[in-house]
C-alpha cells in the first residue's frame, strides 16, 4: 500500500465524516500547542528543582528595601515589591504617553509639512524624516542623554526661564500645583465637557436643518475658561505655586528644592521616543493623504473651500481611514521601545522590576513572565482603543 | 475538478500534520534525553569542564585590580586569580580559562541557568543571595566595605556633611542599593538614586556632574578613580556604611565542585601563611614542615579526597601564586589599594583565615 492509497483512503473516510474532518486539525493543533507550552514549564520545573530554585509569587509581598529615583505614587523603600511593579508600570505609562502625545503632533506636521508647496518646507520635513528614522533609537537615545543634556550646566549655572523654571543637568524644576479644593475644580472641567457635547451636537443639527452656521467653536472655548472660572471665584478653589529654590548643600554642590523636578533621563527618553517614532507617523500621514483621490480635492476646491477647510473637511476625514492602522502599529512600537529606558537609568518597568527587584529576589522566571504579560497587557489596550477610534472614523452609510 | 482540488486540499493537512507529529515527537525525545542526563553523576560540572578542557568563569565588565582586560583580551585581577587557580588544579594550567564579562544584573541567572560554573566577579556574601536563588558561596577572597566618592572642591570630608537633596549614583543589582537606602534612611536624608545598568555608565553620570556623589565597594571606588578624567579631583570618605565580603559562588547542588573552588582560594591564602610562593614551591617540596610538603603535594593524598590529582595545589602555587603575590601584582603595584588593609593574613594583624588544608 503505497502513499496515495493510504491518502484516497483518509480522503474518502473524511468525506463520510465532514464534521469530524473540520475539528480534527483544530483539535490536533490544540493539542500540540498545550504539548510544547506543558513541555516548557515541566522542562523549567526539572531544572529549578535541580538547582534549588523555587517558583512563587510571595515575594510581592515582601518590602523591597530599595529607593526610586522617580515615582508617581508615594513610595519608600519600606513599601512592597508589588508597589515597586506599580511605579514601574506608572513611569513607563508616563513615559509612553508623553511620546505618543509629542510624536503625534509633530508627525502630523511634519507629514503635511513634508507635501507643502513651499520647497524649503518640504526638504526640511523630508530630511528630518530620513535622518532620525534610519538613525538607531538606542544611539539616539544615548546622544540626548549622554552628550547634549549632559552639556547643560551645573544648578548653580542653571539656564533660568523667568525666575520660575530652571534647566540644569539634574534636571528641570518647574513649580509645583498647590490646589485647595482640586475636586470642586475637577467636576467643573466635567460639567464643561459635557456642555460643551451638548452644544456641537446642538449647532450640528442646527446646521443640517436650516443651514444656519452657529459659532460653536467660541462658545466652547467660552465655557470651558467661564464654568472653572466661576469655581474660583464662588467655589473656595484657590491655587498657589511653590517654586524651586537653589539651596547650597556643601561649598560647591548646589540643587533645587521644592518644586516639581523633571528628571533629564525622563526627558532624553521622551525626546528621543517622540522625535524617533514621529518620522514613522509623518510617513504614515502622508500616505493617508496621498492616499486620497485627487479629483476630491479638486472637487472641493470648485465649490469655494479654503486650502485649510479642504485639507479639514475633505481629504483628512477620508485620510483618517488610511492613516489609523499603521499608526496603531508606531503606538505599539513606541510604548515598546520605551524599555530601552534602562539604559539612561529612567526608572521604568524593566530597570525597577525586571532590574533592581530580580536582582535583589533573584526570581527570574517570575518577574519577566509578569513583565512580559504586562507589556502584552498595555499593547493589547492601545490595540482595541486604536480599533475602537478606527472604526468611529470609518464610513457611516446615512 | 471539485474531488481533485479536495484530494490536493487533504493531503496538503496531511502534510501539515504530520510535519506536526514530527516536531512533537523531535520535542519529546529531547525531553526524556534531557531527564536521563540529570539523574546521573552527582558533580556533573567537574566532568564537563575535564571535558571540555576550560574552566568557565564570570567576571566583571572591567573593574581594575579585580578582572579587567587589557587591549589585547588577556584578563588578571584578584577575582581572575580565582578562576585561574580552579584551572590549574583541574586541568593543570592556570590560561584554561574562558571569561564572560557579565553586568551586576545577569551574573546570578548565567550562574543559575548554566552559562558558567564560577562567578568570580567582586559579588558579596549575603544571606538571601545564599540562601534564595541556587546559589553557593565558597569563601571570602576580598574582605571590603562600602564607602562614597565626592569631588575634592565639595568640601565635604565625611558623610555628615551630607545634606537632603543629595543624588547618588550607584550600579543597579548590587547590594550598594540597598545598603545606600539603609544608610540614608537611617540618617533621617532624603535623596535621589540615579541607578545604571553598567558601571562605566555610572562612572561617566558621576563624572558629568548629575549625581553628587559615587557610591560603591571602596576597592571599586578607588579602581574607578584610576579611570577617570582627573582622578586628583575626587576624594573617597573616610566611613565605610557596610560590610562587604567578596567571594566567588558556585551553583548549589555540585558540593564536589563547590569543594574544590574553595580549596583552590584556601590553598592560596594557606599558601602564603606557611611562606610558599610561585618562585620556591619547587625548593620547598623537600621542606621539614609536613603542612608545606602537603601544599606543594610531597606528601598526603589531598588531592584525591577532591577528586584530583596530587599535583593540584603545587599547580596553583607555581601557575598563580600565594594569594599576597596575586594580591600585589593586581591591587598594590596598581595603585588601587597599597595598604592591604583586614585582607591581610590573621598572623599579621588582618582577618584572612582560612581552614587548614589537612
Amino acid at each position: 500500500m503505497d502513499i496515495k492509497n493510504t491518502t484516497k483512503l483518509f480522503t474518502n473516510f473524511f468525506d463520510a465524516n465532514p464534521r469530524l474532518k473540520n475539528y480534527l486539525p483544530q483539535a490536533l493543533t490544540l493539542f500540540f500547542i498545550i504539548f510544547v507550552i506543558g513541555y516548557f514549564t515541566y522542562n523549567a520545573q526539572v531544572n529549578m528543582d535541580n538547582r534549588g530554585i523555587d517558583f512563587g509569587f510571595r515575594f510581592l509581598g515582601e518590602e523591597s528595601s530599595f529607593d526610586i529615583q522617580f515615582s508617581l505614587i508615594e513610595y519608600s523603600g519600606a513599601s512592597t515589591y508589588a508597589r515597586a511593579y506599580l511605579v514601574g508600570l506608572l513611569n513607563t505609562i508616563l513615559v509612553a504617553v508623553i511620546g505618543i502625545f509629542f510624536a503625534s503632533i509633530l508627525g502630523v506636521v511634519i507629514g503635511i509639512s513634508r507635501l507643502s508647496p513651499n520647497y524649503l518646507i518640504a526638504k526640511v520635513a523630508e530630511w528630518y524624516i530620513e535622518i532620525f528614522r534610519n538613525i538607531p533609537l538606542l544611539l539616539q537615545l544615548f546622544f540626548w542623554y549622554f552628550a547634549a543634556l549632559r552639556a547643560l550646566p551645573l544648578p548653580k549655572e542653571a539656564i533660568n526661564f523667568f525666575d520660575i523654571s530652571y534647566l540644569s543637568v539634574k534636571g528641570l524644576y518647574v513649580p509645583k500645583f498647590v490646589w485647595t479644593n482640586f475636586d470642586i475644580f475637577l467636576y467643573s472641567i466635567i460639567a464643561s465637557i459635557i456642555a460643551i457635547i451638548f452644544v456641537l451636537k446642538y449647532a450640528r443639527k442646527q446646521q443640517e436643518q436650516t443651514g444656519r452656521r452657529i459659532p460653536s467653536f467660541f462658545i466652547s472655548v467660552g465655557i470651558i475658561i467661564l464654568i472653572p472660572l466661576f469655581t474660583f471665584l464662588f467655589g473656595g478653589v484657590s491655587l498657589t505655586f511653590e517654586y524651586p529654590v537653589l539651596k547650597q548643600m556643601s561649598e560647591t554642590i548646589y540643587n533645587y528644592v521644592g518644586g516639581v523636578s523633571i528628571i533629564p533621563e525622563l526627558m532624553a527618553l521622551a525626546l528621543a521616543l517622540s522625535l524617533y517614532t514621529a518620522t514613522f507617523i509623518a510617513e504614515c500621514v502622508r500616505a493617508g493623504i496621498l492616499g486620497v483621490t485627487k479629483g476630491q480635492k479638486e472637487a472641493a476646491a470648485s465649490i469655494g473651500l479654503t486650502p485649510v477647510q479642504v485639507l479639514r473637511l475633505v481629504i483628512m476625514p477620508q485620510a483618517l481611514r488610511i492613516i489609523i492602522p499603521p499608526t496603531t502599529n508606531q503606538y505599539l512600537n513606541l510604548t515598546k521601545n520605551s524599555s530601552l529606558a534602562a539604559a539612561i537609568a529612567y526608572p521604568d518597568i524593566v530597570l525597577v522590576f525586571a532590574g533592581t527587584a530580580m536582582m535583589q529576589t533573584g526570581r527570574a522566571i517570575e518577574i519577566v513572565s509578569i513583565t512580559m504579560l504586562t507589556y502584552l497587557s498595555l499593547s493589547i489596550v492601545i490595540s482595541i482603543f486604536m480599533n475602537w477610534y478606527n472604526r468611529k472614523m470609518a464610513i457611516k452609510e446615512k | 475538478m471539485l474531488t481533485i482540488r479536495r484530494g490536493i486540499i487533504m493531503k496538503k493537512t496531511f502534510k501539515y500534520l504530520f510535519s506536526l507529529f514530527a516536531v512533537a515527537a523531535l520535542v519529546f525525545t529531547f525531553a526524556c534525553d534531557q531527564g536521563a542526563q540529570q539523574g546521573k553523576s552527582k558533580s556533573k560540572t567537574l566532568t564537563n569542564t575535564k571535558g571540555k578542557g576550560f574552566v568557565r568563569c564570570g567576571v566583571s565588565q572591567g573593574l581594575p585590580g579585580f578582572s579587567n582586560a587589557d587591549e589585547s583580551g588577556n584578563w588578571s585581577g584578584v577575582d581572575v586569580d580565582v578562576c585561574r587557580a580552579v584551572a590549574a588544579a583541574v586541568l593543570g594550567d592556570a590560561d584554561k580559562v574562558k571569561y564572560t564579562p557579565l553586568s551586576a544584573k545577569e551574573r546570578f541567572t548565567a550562574l543559575t541557568s548554566g552559562e558558567i560554573d564560577i562567578l568570580s566577579r567582586n559579588t558579596t556574601w549575603t544571606l538571601s543571595r545564599d540562601a534564595d536563588i541556587g546559589l553557593t558561596f565558597v569563601g571570602v577572597n576580598f574582605y571590603d566595605g562600602q564607602g562614597f566618592m565626592v569631588r575634592k572642591d565639595s568640601g565635604i570630608t565625611s558623610t555628615n556633611d551630607f545634606q537632603s537633596g543629595l543624588s547618588a549614583c550607584v550600579n543597579i543589582g548590587t547590594t550598594t542599593e540597598l545598603n545606600m537606602r539603609d544608610f540614608f534612611t537611617s540618617k533621617g536624608i532624603s535623596y535621589e538614586p540615579v541607578v545604571f545598568e553598567k558601571a562605566d555608565e555610572v562612572v561617566a553620570a558621576y563624572d558629568s556632574g548629575r549625581c553628587d556623589t559615587y557610591t560603591t565597594d571602596k576597592s571599586g571606588l578607588a579602581a574607578q578613580r584610576t579611570k577617570m578624567q582627573s582622578p586628583d579631583d575626587h576624594i573617597v570618605l573616610p566611613e565605610t556604611i557596610s560590610k562587604e565580603p567578596l567571594g566567588p559562588v558556585v551553583r548549589q547542588g555540585d558540593s564536589v565542585w563547590e569543594d574544590i573552588v574553595r580549596w583552590s582560594l584556601n590553598v592560596m591564602i594557606e599558601a602564603e601563611e606557611y611562606g610558599v610562593n610561585s618562585s620556591n614551591a619547587d625548593a620547598m617540596k623537600s621542606s621539614e614542615n609536613p603542612a608545606i610538603k602537603r601544599l606543594v603535594g610531597s606528601e598526603g593524598e589531598l588531592g584525591a579526597a577532591l577528586g584530583l590529582g596530587n599535583e593540584w595545589s603545587y599547580n596553583i602555587i607555581t601557575q598563580v601564586g600565594n594569594y599576597g603575590e596575586s594580591y600585589k601584582r593586581n591591587i598594590a603595584d596598581t595603585g588601587i589599594l597599597p595598604d592591604r588593609g583586614p585582607n591581610q593574613l590573621w598572623t599579621k594583624g588582618g582577618i584572612l583565615y582560612v581552614p587548614p588544608a589537612r
